[in-house]
């Protein structure tokens, strides 16, 4: 289990976390994901969807690449960063 | 020690597509008091509040970004908390995924604690706690031809397909309507085990099929409290009304001026007169502009049945006024000389206290409303 990766939390998610950067423990981005929401209850669904893909307008970063898949691996010392994609109005 | 005054009174609440507002009226409805905005920058699509405890508050929310929710407060929105688990389709092969819940309806009086959703795309939801876990109701969702019957994404509106008009029967719980956009009007009398449509009567667009359920687009429909056998509504093509046990909408429409037509979105019924209901037009002609007609609001009431209709535009702008209102963004309250109020999709919200004959706008400036609902507290 990889401890303590850093995450970067976009400005809508801070109602649930009340901090940008916060950590959580996981493997995979989805383990990472399900760690958060157990801190931050609520959380994951407004990212990702009832059938496990990631929402339309939200993006994930891990050290600076883009990520699409709740598999991509965790490593220790990764930074992860959530953030809205460039839409709206 | 000085006590607070308890809240009480008449209280409108309004979503919009930037967050909430909740106005409480002075007793006579003339002054009016804001809170909000609340959610500010959330896509609200309706705020209900419970009838039954007079106190929980349920508010569907998304954003642009966000997945959706529901919010509950117990304190008239002084306090929120997030549903534990909002609507959200079961994981499957193929499954779908809930865009937003469209519309909140507060269950019969004898189950407390239960709410039911319909969501975009369209799906049934129940609470069975006061909305703050959700869960799939009925077999509707995954049913075959049900799914058939909703169509996919660019049969609904431009906001998504949507489930709306979740009617319980006061007389029976187990007795409930729904209505989809599009995918016609169901019925069920036991409790949510079989479905049936309800669509004998209503036209679809010309050219069309209307023993074909998906092509029926019932706007908004309405049960009148005073008589749970008798319902309004306003459908893509024309105001109806049926009076139960029968089976077939009569197009009550036919009798408005043929000027104005008889297209519109939402439907208004009385408290305690099922010959009356009001509706607010809005131009149906060639591109579906979706304004008001000519640019010239106005609010028709009937009071007979839909026999004859009276334009009620008193106080509203006489022109150059090109908004319209949303399915759920007018209401009415119990007042014994009944308070009308719809908000608009350029941002006001007015408001009648004597049934239309004459309205005044108590704010300007909001965001586009997409639901108005009234609420009498203390």
């Amino acid at each position: 289990m990889t401890d303590g990766i850093k995450i970067l939390i976009a400005s809508p998610l801070l109602s649930y976390t009340g901090a940008n950067t916060v950590e959580a423990r996981g493997t995979t981005l989805g383990a990472l994901l399900n760690d958060l929401d157990a801190r931050y209850p609520g959380i994951r669904f407004r990212m990702v969807d009832e059938q496990d893909q990631l929402r339309r307008h939200m993006r994930f970063f891990v050290n600076g690449e883009i990520v699409k898949s709740l598999g991509h691996p965790i490593k220790p010392g990764d930074e992860v960063g959530i953030v809205q994609a460039l839409s709206g109005g | 020690m000085a006590r607070k005054a308890k809240a009480s009174g008449t209280v409108l609440l309004v979503a919009t597509r930037k967050g909430a507002w909740i106005y409480q009226g002075d007793a006579a409805r003339k002054t009016w008091r804001s809170s909000g905005p609340h959610f500010l920058g959330h896509i609200i699509h309706h705020l209900m509040l419970d009838p039954r405890d007079g106190k929980t508050l349920l508010a569907s929310a998304s954003t642009g970004h966000l997945g959706p929710t529901i919010f509950r407060s117990t304190d008239l929105g002084k306090n929120w908390k997030e549903a534990k688990q909002p609507p959200a389709f079961k994981k499957q092969e193929g499954g779908r995924t809930v865009n937003h819940t469209f519309w909140l309806t507060p269950a019969h009086k004898n189950e407390p604690k239960v709410w039911y959703a319909g969501t975009s795309p369209q799906g049934l939801f129940r609470s069975e706690d006061g909305g703050i876990t959700w869960n799939e109701f009925s077999s509707i969702n995954d049913d075959k031809q049900y799914r058939e019957w909703m169509g996919r994404e660019q049969d609904g509106t431009p906001d998504g397909p949507k489930m709306h008009s979740v009617i319980i029967d006061p007389r029976d719980p187990k007795h409930m309507y729904f209505a989809m956009s599009g995918g016609g009007v169901h019925e069920t009398v036991d409790g949510g085990k079989r479905w049936a449509p309800l669509i004998d009567g209503m036209e679809v667009v010309g050219g069309f099929d209307p023993k074909t359920v998906t092509f029926h687009d019932p706007h908004c429909v309405r049960m009148c409290p005073s008589n749970p056998d008798r319902l309004y509504q306003q459908n893509h093509c024309g105001i109806y009304r049926l009076d139960r046990p029968g089976k077939v909408w009569k197009r009550i429409g036919k009798t408005m001026p043929a000027k104005v037509g008889d297209v519109g979105f939402p439907m208004v019924v009385h408290p305690r007169d099922d010959e009356r209901c009001w509706v607010l037009p809005m131009d149906g002609q060639t591109v579906w502009p979706r304004t008001s007609v000519e640019g010239k609001p106005a609010v028709y009431g009937t009071g007979n049945g839909g026999k004859s209709w009276t334009r009620l535009d008193s106080g509203l702008p006489k022109n150059a006024a090109w908004w319209t209102v949303k399915r759920q963004a007018f209401a009415a309250d119990t007042a014994a000389a009944v308070g009308l109020y719809f908000g608009t999709t350029s941002g006001e919200l007015w408001a009648s206290r004597n049934e239309g004959k004459a309205w005044s706008c108590i704010a300007r400036h909001l965001p586009e409303i997409y639901a108005v609902e009234t609420a009498t507290i203390g």
